[in-house]
């Protein structure tokens, strides 16, 4: 087969497979079973589009063959009276529109709760999502997480077996059980964000294919969810965060913290796209978490210059997430953004109570934030002792470098003492 | 990857009035092409442009010195009526959807990826990320 063939059947299934095994998924009430009448639709179109050529309405080719797929298989397996029940259900004699829209948009909404259902763990959770709305095969999630193509491929077979074992059924949940399992959802695809934003223990910083493909999941999430506040939160956080992808590292590959990046590498794209998400998010309702932190982000997203950010308002909007979800992480960052606003004195005060923390024990970057600190109140003693236990704690090479180098800055006449 | 995605309208080929707006219901049609592209998470900024009659120019010639033409522009057989950045991961992804862009008769779609650094391998990279931190500090 030509492969500018293959490559355009790549594309289609990107397009349409989530909401082909969403659709499929409604008339055979397993997403397992829906996930593999999808692959055979797309061997189908592998095996006829190559001589017959890519139909005009490709989606509704798919769903149609997968439909009849689907009623021949169930014809097979599965007793007479069922088997009526479902045929005359469905109505395979029509090939459903494409542009059947509303219904999609229904189907692919009861996919990404199902996916994302909280008697899957969190990493089956993630691959599901990625296999069955992103349309990543399973060797591009395991390239992706670093993880062996079987183990990325038992994850998923064991995780659609729980589906089916669980009987979880096939549809968007309401009230307040909607409420209970958005959070879920979320969490998901800011996971997805996260593992591409940050390689913690790798050499690597930044792997944006998963950001793109958890940024594109929010915001189908946002259309399919529109009166769901923290859905735009959580899209506003993502894109004012991957605003920053192409500034965050230097010259050499080290990491360049926000304050010190040339906002002229900024992504002013996403940064539009992100205040608007996060207006959307602001005018739904009271700030859940994904919105304190997107309208954090946007403080410095809105300032021209480093020295123009709006310290007091974010040290106000961590005061409020504070409130929300109790974290000394957060707690850390307001000690940050207390000492931007009001002085390291004050930034001192919130930290220090935090090294009692025995979460942060081994976190290194409350020693970096105190070190900091310390050094501005010209206590370069203590800060160079900080330095060096971030540097020990960090998982980072390039961060670790940058530790000792801030370690060995301290003027000489305040050399550190012997440890 | 991103790309730049030109829509280059058969009415723009020939001169039309300075108050000039495309009809109603091809704006419609374009209203739900882009919603579909919204609800997919592909369209990152989009936006029609005026025609070239309110157009001008500033062109340099060797020592640098700018010269202001005003629109329209007698050269031009092909002019840009609006444009959309997508973000796909593929080029044939980007094709596909332009396909579907519910387009009148003589209008063309151009798609141009976006250049990233990636795109230049790790030394022309660092050159460039060089580069734009002169720029950004000239500034």
């Amino acid at each position: 087969m030509p492969s500018e063939l293959s490559l355009t059947i790549d594309a289609v299934w990107r397009m349409e497979s989530a909401q082909l095994i969403a659709a499929l998924a409604r008339v055979v009430r397993d997403v397992g079973f829906a996930e593999e009448v999808a692959q055979e639709a797309l061997v189908a179109a592998l095996a006829q589009w190559p001589t017959e050529g890519v139909p005009d309405n490709p989606g509704a080719w798919l769903t149609a063959v997968g439909k009849r797929r689907a009623i021949d298989i169930m014809r097979r397996n599965r007793r007479r009276a069922e088997k009526h029940r479902l045929l005359a259900n469905d109505g395979i004699e029509e090939p459903p529109e494409l542009n059947d829209r509303y219904d999609v948009g229904d189907d692919l909404l009861r996919l990404i709760f199902v996916a994302c259902h909280p008697v899957l763990s969190k990493e089956a959770r993630v691959a599901l999502s990625l296999r069955l709305l992103g349309g990543l095969t399973t060797q591009e999630i395991a390239r992706a997480f670093l993880v062996p193509e079987p183990t990325i491929a038992q994850r998923i077979v064991r995780a659609k077996r729980s589906l089916s074992k669980s009987r979880v059924p096939f549809e968007v949940p309401r009230g307040e059980e909607r409420a209970r399992r958005l959070p879920s959802v979320l969490e998901v695809i800011y996971l997805i964000f996260n593992e591409g934003y940050a390689a913690t223990k790798g050499e690597n910083w930044v792997c944006p294919q998963l950001c793109e493909e958890a940024m594109r999941l929010g915001r189908i999430l946002s259309h399919l969810a529109p009166e769901e506040s923290e859905v735009h939160g959580l899209v506003a956080l993502m894109e004012l965060q991957a605003s920053r992808f192409a500034a965050r590292t230097g010259v050499d590959g080290e990491p360049v913290l926000l304050l010190d990046q040339n906002r002229a590498q900024w992504d002013y794209v996403l940064i539009r796209q992100g205040l608007e998400a996060l207006a959307k998010a602001e005018r739904l309702g009271k700030p859940g978490p994904y919105t304190l932190q997107a309208a954090i982000a946007a403080c410095h997203s809105r300032a021209p210059t480093s020295e123009q950010t709006d310290w007091v308002r974010i040290a106000a909007l961590y005061a409020a997430l504070t409130q929300l979800t109790p974290s000394p992480v957060v707690e850390l960052n307001r000690a940050v953004a207390m000492s931007m606003a009001f002085g390291p004195q004050a930034g001192l005060e919130v930290a220090d109570p935090l090294t009692r923390d025995p979460a942060l024990r081994r976190y290194h970057l409350l020693p970096a934030v105190r070190g900091h600190l310390l050094e501005k109140l010209g206590r370069h003693h203590e800060a160079c002792a900080e330095f060096e236990r971030a540097a020990m704690l960090t998982q980072n090479r390039r961060e670790r470098e940058l530790m000792r180098k801030r370690a060995g800055a301290i003027p000489p006449n305040n050399l550190c003492g012997p440890k | 990857m991103r790309f730049f995605v030109m829509m280059i309208p058969d009415v723009y080929k020939r001169p039309v009035p300075a108050d000039f707006a495309p009809p109603a219901d091809a704006v419609e049609k374009m209203g739900r092409f882009n919603e579909e592209l919204v609800k997919a998470g592909v369209l990152l900024a989009g936006e029609g442009l005026h025609p070239p009659e309110k157009a001008a120019r500033v062109s340099f010639d060797e020592s640098g010195k700018p010269t202001v033409t005003d629109g329209p522009f007698a050269e031009t057989k092909e002019a840009i009526g609006g444009y959309w950045i997508w973000q796909v991961k593929s080029r044939e992804e980007a094709i596909e959807w332009a396909r579907r862009c519910p387009a009148g008769s003589g209008d063309v779609l151009e798609i141009r990826q976006v250049f990233e650094p990636e795109d230049f391998g790790p030394d022309v990279a660092r050159q460039e990320r060089e580069l734009k931190e002169k720029i950004g500090k000239n500034k």
